[in-house]
Parts: C-alpha cells; structure tokens; sequence
C-alpha cells in the first residue's frame, strides 16, 4: 500500500467518522449558553466555546457532515455532468466537440472563484439563501476540469482496437461508448475526483467565509471562521478549529488523490 | 465445390486522404469468395491487406474514400445505410481482427464474445453467455469465461478473438492476420482451430506456411494490387506472377532468398507494373499497366502471361 494513500485515507477516514458519530460523540451544536461564551479549551469543551457559549467541537464534528456531504454532492454532480459532456465531445468530434470545446474554454478563461462569487450572489439575491445556490454555483465551474480530462481520454481510448472490435460486431455507437469506452476511463477520472474534493472543499469553505455559502446558524468551517475572525487575537481557538479541519480535509483528499495517481501510473507503467 | 459467391469484390479503391498526400491503399482489387471456400489473401505489411479487410466491413475512418463494390449475397455493402451495415457486422460477417489488444481489459471475455448475440439477437445476457460456454469448451478455452483479457496468454486470446468473431453464427469470417505474434507451434495450432470452426473464411496473412496449410485458393496482394489468385496447391506448386516467385523462394524451406529492393510508397506507386524495379525478369512492356489475366483457372498481373483473356 501506498504511503500517501495510507495518510490521506486515514485523515479523511477519521473526518468521515467524526461527521457519521456526530449524534453520538458531540453535543448539540445550536445551544447557545451565554454565561460560557468565549472560553478557551478545557475539559467540558475541548475546543473552547464561542461567543454564543456554543461548543466549537460540536460544531466542527457537525460541520464535518455539511463540508462532506455538499462536497460530495457537488463533486458528484460535476462528475456526471463534465464525464458525460466530454465522452460525448471526445468520441463523436466534429461539430460538437467543436462546440464543447469552445464552451470548455471559455469558462477555462474565467477565474473560477470570482465566477461562484458572483453566481452565489446572484442566485441569493434571485431565490434567497440555501445550500443548492452554493452546490449549483461550484457545479458550474466544476464540471469544466471533468470534461476536459475526459475528453482527452476519450481521444485516445477511441482509437483502440477494441473500439474497432466492437463495431466490427455491430454495436452501435453510443452501446460502445457507455460501456467500452467510459468504463477504461474510469481509473484517471477517480484521481481527479479526488484531487478535485479539495478544491471543492476549499471553494465551499471561501463562500462561507465570504458570507455567501450556508447561512449560519448551520455549523459550516468557513462560516465559522467568517463569525470567529473578530476574536482573533482574544479567543484564536474559534478560527484555529475550523481552520485546521479544513486544511486536513483538503490536504487528505491532495494525498488520496496524489498517491492512487502514483498507483495507477505504476499499473499502466507495469501494463505496457 | 459449388461455385456460389457468397462475397465479390469488384474494382475496389480505397484512398487515404493524409498530410503527406492521397496514399492508394488499394487500387482496384477484385475477387471473389466462394461458399464454404477457405480463401488467403497474402501480401507484405503495407500492401493494403489490412484496408481491405476492413473497407469490406466500412470499419475505416472517415479519411477513406472507398470506390468500387463490394457484393455481399447480392446486397452491394457500399450503397446500405449505417444502419443496415451494423447488422450485417458481426452476424452475417464477423470480422477477427489482427492482434490481441482487441479485448477491452476491463470487461470479461465471456462477456464480450456474448455481445454479438445481445446485439443481434436480443438474448439475455444469461442465455447469451450459456451459448458462449459451448463455443469456449469447442475452441478450448472452456470454463475461463469470467477471466480477464490480461490473464490470457497471446494463443488463447487469439481464441477469445475467434469465440467472439464466431459467436453469432456468421456467414462468412475475415480473419486479419491470425498467426501474428504468435510462435510456430501456437501457429499450427491457429490452422487447426480455423479449420475446426468449418466455415467461409476470408483470411488475410503474410504467413506463408499458414497459408500453404489452411487455404483452399490464395491471392496475392502487392502494393494494394492483386497480382495473382490461384488455387493453393499450384500456388506453391509453381507459382505465375514474379513476385509470387520471390515470396515463395524468401521462405527458409526454399532457399531463404530474399526479393531485392523495397515495397513503393502508396503515395507516389511507380507508373506501369508496380513490381518492375525489383522484377528480375521485368522487359520494355512492364512500363504499361499491365492486365489481370487469365491462365487456366488462375488470374496474373504481369506482361509475361499476355497471351490468355483478360479480365
């Protein structure tokens, strides 16, 4: 087993298991108890409270749950939809890979944070506050990298022999792309999905901290750190928490993703 | 042997629009293929055998400009729909394709020889795989059904090739280049197999001793020409054309004599015989084109036969 897998698996392993064992392993992270507000870390409450007397760990072991949850669903989405775009555009060519490929680039020349800010803001504005406005917001840039890959492996898949071997036998072509082709694209599209969660994870926490993602009270990192960046110097535990659990989310997921990169590249080095 | 064509293949041309210029891959070749007839076509890499095989199929990519007619039990392939083509793959002709990187690693190998008979017949996959298991144990492969492409070792690939290519119950099977890669007792063991499955076969090889075994009438490919058919026995009893000749003397049990000189390019074929410069008996006539002719029951392209009818 990889090293780098066996790291990122463990720290993300242990994140999802602190969001599943919520119920059971933190309080309730809506109790507001002003006389315990902004106390530093003890025994009762491990990461301090903050200034509503709430538990910090509470709320970051709940806030596991909405960063995962909204980051796989996001990712999720984004994989569908760019895979299938980008198979589509690959295996096909002509008029519509001209197309895709004119859409994939324009949204490649727009800086893609600045691009969910603005749309975040807009769909608040339109339909008011809600998770989905931060899930559509991050899908439309999001599905840009999965199509563009996808594409690309599409290409060359394209070309095997076996893709010949199964017209030659009369399947038609869109039997042979969904279950020839997409199936030996799988493995590449599993590591940018990966590499991809932290980006994602990183953009969900941004709009939070900006205001613009999942509106308090849910408990949500970057909005926690939005909320606690007032008491920085007095009650630092209020920004650190949520801080840290965002950078061991994203950095589990940067060492997921690199070490099954290094595994899949092995396998094909041995393959050839 | 009945003289019923099952496949005629009239004044095919197939050119390849590239960078580098239109290459000829094939300038008006025609035969034919008879019922139950094991016919090889044999030619060096780069003569076009390959193309061939698969404009037959339409299987080329769209920089191919076909000409000609390819008759398929009276239906010229050429002049049907896309549609009607997809059903003549794979269930009225099959198709063996040269090397054993046609499976796709990541699905079994029972699974994709059943896909002809889901395509075609709309069977379940169940009852489609219960018919594969049949054709496994008959090319002996039997009981490996749920294995992968890379757990097959380059012999019985080639026979998963073979089980998928005859799953169906086709016609007439083209097999492209059957033997490559493989050493000369997995070979002989191609030409049992191939002659086990007892069907109308169209195989394409540049292997002369599989040829010499398995064919019942050969033709000779060169430079996307065909120089001459016969049938098998007087091929290699006393072969007509000069590069016939050549072929057959450049094989170890005949002297191991190789032909001088190389195959032209596709791009830019010389005017007249195509064979000329490399010919040791080429005269003032092999200038012209020459004519296929016919010498008794066999066809030659060469200016030295001149004297019998012309196709």
């Amino acid at each position: 087993m990889n090293r780098l897998c066996l790291i990122g698996s463990t720290i993300l392993l242990t994140i999802t298991l602190l969001g599943i064992l919520a119920p059971l392993i933190a309080g309730n992270p809506y109790k507001t108890n002003m006389a315990e507000r902004l106390k530093p870390p003890n025994f009762e409450h491990v990461f301090g409270t903050d200034q509503l007397g709430r538990d910090v760990f509470s709320r970051v072991v709940w806030g596991a749950r909405t960063t995962m949850v909204v980051a796989i669903t996001i990712s999720a989405i984004s994989m569908g939809l760019g895979c299938f775009v980008g198979a589509v555009s690959g295996y096909f060519g002509g008029l519509v890979d001209d197309l895709i490929g004119r859409i994939i680039d324009v949204f490649l020349a727009i800086p893609e944070l600045v691009f969910n800010i603005a749309l975040v803001g807009v769909l608040c504005f339109s339909y008011g506050a809600s998770i989905w406005n931060v899930v559509l917001a991050i899908v439309v840039t999001n599905w840009v990298s999965y199509a563009r890959v996808t594409r690309g492996i599409v290409l060359s898949l394209k070309e095997r022999e076996f893709v010949l071997c199964e017209k030659a036998v009369g399947a038609g072509e869109w039997y042979i792309l969904l279950r020839h082709v997409i199936p030996n694209a799988i493995g590449p599209i599993v590591v940018l999905a990966t590499l991809n969660m932290g980006n994602v994870i990183m953009t969900v926490a941004s709009l939070g901290f900006l205001g613009l993602g999942i509106q308090p009270p849910t408990p949500e990192w970057g909005q926690m750190i939005n909320s606690g960046k007032d008491y920085i110097t007095t009650a630092p535990w209020l920004t650190f928490f949520p801080g840290l659990f965002i950078a061991l989310s994203v950095l589990g997921f940067n060492l997921l993703g690199e070490g099954l990169r290094d595994a899949m590249e092995r396998r094909s080095y041995v393959e050839r | 042997m009945s003289k019923d064509r099952l496949l005629e293949v009239e004044g095919l041309r197939v050119k390849f629009r590239t960078k580098a210029g239109e290459v000829k891959a094939v300038s008006g070749v025609s035969f034919e293929v008879f019922r139950g007839e094991r016919f090889v076509l044999i030619g060096e890499s780069g003569s076009g055998k390959s193309v061939l095989a698969q404009a037959v199929l339409r299987l080329l990519p769209d920089n191919a400009v076909l000409d000609g007619r390819v008759i398929f039990e009276g239906k010229n392939l050429f002049e049907l729909s896309e549609e009607e083509m997809r059903r003549i793959r794979g269930r009225e002709i099959a198709w063996i394709p040269q090397s054993q990187s046609a499976l796709n690693p990541v699905l079994t190998v029972g699974f994709q020889c059943a896909e002809p008979l889901m395509e075609h017949y709309g069977m379940k996959k169940s009852s489609a795989l219960s018919k594969i298991l049949r054709i496994f144990d008959f090319l002996g492969i039997g009981g490996r059904e749920r294995e992968y492409p890379h757990q097959f070792s380059g012999g019985m690939r080639q026979r998963v090739l073979v089980a998928m290519g005859i799953s169906a119950n086709p016609k007439l099977v083209i097999a492209d280049e059957p033997t490559k890669g493989l050493d000369s007792e997995k070979r002989d063991q191609i030409v049992e197999l191939f002659r086990k499955i007892d069907r109308t076969m169209l195989v394409i090889t540049h292997d002369l001793r599989f040829a010499e075994r398995f064919a019942d009438r050969i033709a000779v490919m060169y430079c996307g020409e065909i120089v001459e058919v016969s049938p098998a026995k007087k091929f290699f009893d006393e072969p007509l054309h000069p590069y016939s000749r050549g072929l057959l003397e450049s094989l170890p049990s005949r002297g191991l004599k190789p032909i001088p000189g190389f195959q032209p390019s596709l791009i830019n074929p010389p005017k007249g015989c195509k064979f000329r410069e490399r010919c040791e008996r080429s005269f003032d006539e092999c200038a012209k084109t020459p004519p296929l002719v016919r010498v008794g029951d066999r066809w030659v392209r060469c200016w030295l036969y001149d004297r019998g009818e012309r196709a």
